[in-house]
């Protein structure tokens, strides 16, 4: 299938990118173009322009300083996978990238693009939604952060003005004392997330001190699980407390006020009894009391 | 004023200059622009791997790509592999192992099991079939692949 006819400009810097959106606001930006493409060949977009960023190498590459992880928005899913930086500093970042599509497509697929497409499936968006992490963007005026939680808006929606682009993606490294994990439920064919749960917990000894849990794939953006983020913190984390503690998923999805995704794969009413499992089973591998 | 972008690729050690309609898919340009039908078109939605190819040192899909995108690259595909006539060890183990049935995949598995060996030189059958995740066969001829990718490493040659 083609994609309908549009014009392809190409960005040299990121200003000349900030400059190209400013002149055509309905412009669609080009990274790795893994969600963009196929996209374009449903017609399901049709932007009159494409704006090429995949040549600006100021947006590539991982920098570790004063205990944050920094990665351009152009960075593959499988350079951060690769990364022994990454791997020491923050594991579920390494592990998370590398369960994303397939080998090909982690060559390809960029953090900046996934995030900036907003789909529900997106593991990235739910990982770092969990790990209190940023998203650095530029528009004409300058630049701004935003955390990733409140720059995913709704399916296939975000925070970006027309005019602005993602730069980098800011995550913290994670403490010695801390445990992060995601467990997901994947589509078999495209490995998308069909439901999506990161845990990031604090513990001193056996005790959780502090709790950071989202939910994805089944909602429209990633749901930050408070109800039981309040059941672990001050818990010893035991098979039973896990569980106690899961079981109030559903609180959390009932507050958040969104609808649960259902299709032909899997049902809303599934997808809402799996949430709660994937969550315990991160939260069960970030204690070792399971394994991958 | 025709939309056109000119775009100069490297594909298997030669430069070709050429205009192409933005929407042109990097697949499309090598199999009808170049004629190099090795590649095949197999999904359309990115998850099967007809299509992979090389494009500057790893492995890609080239269905979910447009052929702007590979200005000034260098691209590889199965066409490629082979040098003077000898085919590849990974190319010679599909042949001896039986790795095909229909053999609308195996480019893209050709290229797939070449970047596992490159990566890694002895890999266990898991981590072949880890690999080549996103490449589906539907003859479902997987163990043979699989066979034929362990035949390869075995034969200390990669490439």
């Amino acid at each position: 299938m083609f994609a309908a006819e549009f014009e392809y400009r190409k960005a040299g810097s990121i200003a000349d990118a900030v400059r190209l959106l400013s002149e055509n606001p309905d412009a669609k930006l080009l990274a790795g173009g893994h969600s963009l493409i196929p996209l374009m060949r449903f017609r399901l977009a049709r932007p009159e322009v494409v704006i090429d960023i995949g040549g600006i190498d100021g947006l590539r590459g991982i920098r570790i300083s004063d205990g944050t992880i920094n990665i351009g928005a152009l960075t593959t899913h499988a350079e951060i996978a690769n990364s022994a930086d990454v791997q020491q500093a923050n594991g579920l970042l390494a592990e998370a990238a590398g369960g994303i599509g397939d080998p090909a497509v982690r060559n390809r697929g960029t953090i900046g693009g996934n995030l900036a497409h907003a789909d529900p499936a997106s593991d990235w968006a739910t990982v770092l939604t969990a790990l209190g992490a940023t998203v650095s963007v530029q528009g004409p005026s300058g630049s701004r952060t935003i955390a990733v939680g409140d720059f995913v808006e709704d399916a296939f929606a975000t925070a970006l003005a027309p005019d602005e682009l993602i730069t980098t993606v800011s995550v913290p490294v994670l403490a010695a004392n801390q445990r992060a994990e995601y467990a997901k439920m994947a589509h078999p064919a495209s490995f998308y997330a069909v439901v999506g749960g990161a845990v990031v917990v604090t513990m001193d000894g056996d005790r959780c001190t502090a709790a950071s849990v989202a939910v994805g794939g089944l909602t429209p953006r990633p749901v930050k699980a408070a109800a039981v983020e309040q059941a672990l913190s001050g818990t010893t984390l035991t098979m039973d407390s896990i569980a106690d503690a899961t079981s109030r998923l559903s609180e959390d999805l009932n507050a958040a006020g969104v609808d649960i995704i259902g299709d032909v794969y899997a049902s809303a009413d599934f997808r809402s009894q799996v949430a709660p499992v994937e969550v315990k089973h991160a939260l069960l591998h970030a204690i070792g009391l399971a394994h991958h | 004023m025709p939309n056109t972008v000119p775009i100069t690729v490297n594909v298997n050690g030669r430069s070709h200059s050429a205009d192409v309609e933005p929407r042109t898919l990097l697949v499309h340009f090598l199999r009808e622009t170049l004629n190099l039908t090795g590649t095949k078109v197999g999904c359309d939605t990115s998850q099967c791997g007809a299509c992979v190819v090389k494009m500057n040192g790893v492995t890609v899909k080239s269905c979910p790509a447009i052929a702007g995108q590979a200005q000034g690259a260098e691209v590889t595909t199965n066409e490629g592999l082979a040098q003077d006539g000898n085919l590849t060890a990974v190319q010679e183990a599909f042949w001896n192992n039986h790795g095909l049935q229909c053999g609308y995949c195996t480019a893209g598995m050709i290229m797939s099991v070449t970047e596992i060996i490159e990566r890694n030189p002895n890999p266990s059958a898991e981590e072949v079939r880890a690999g080549l995740e996103g490449n589906m066969c539907r003859c479902t001829g997987y163990n043979n692949i699989v066979k034929a990718a362990l035949a390869a490493a075995a034969a200390g040659q990669g490439g």
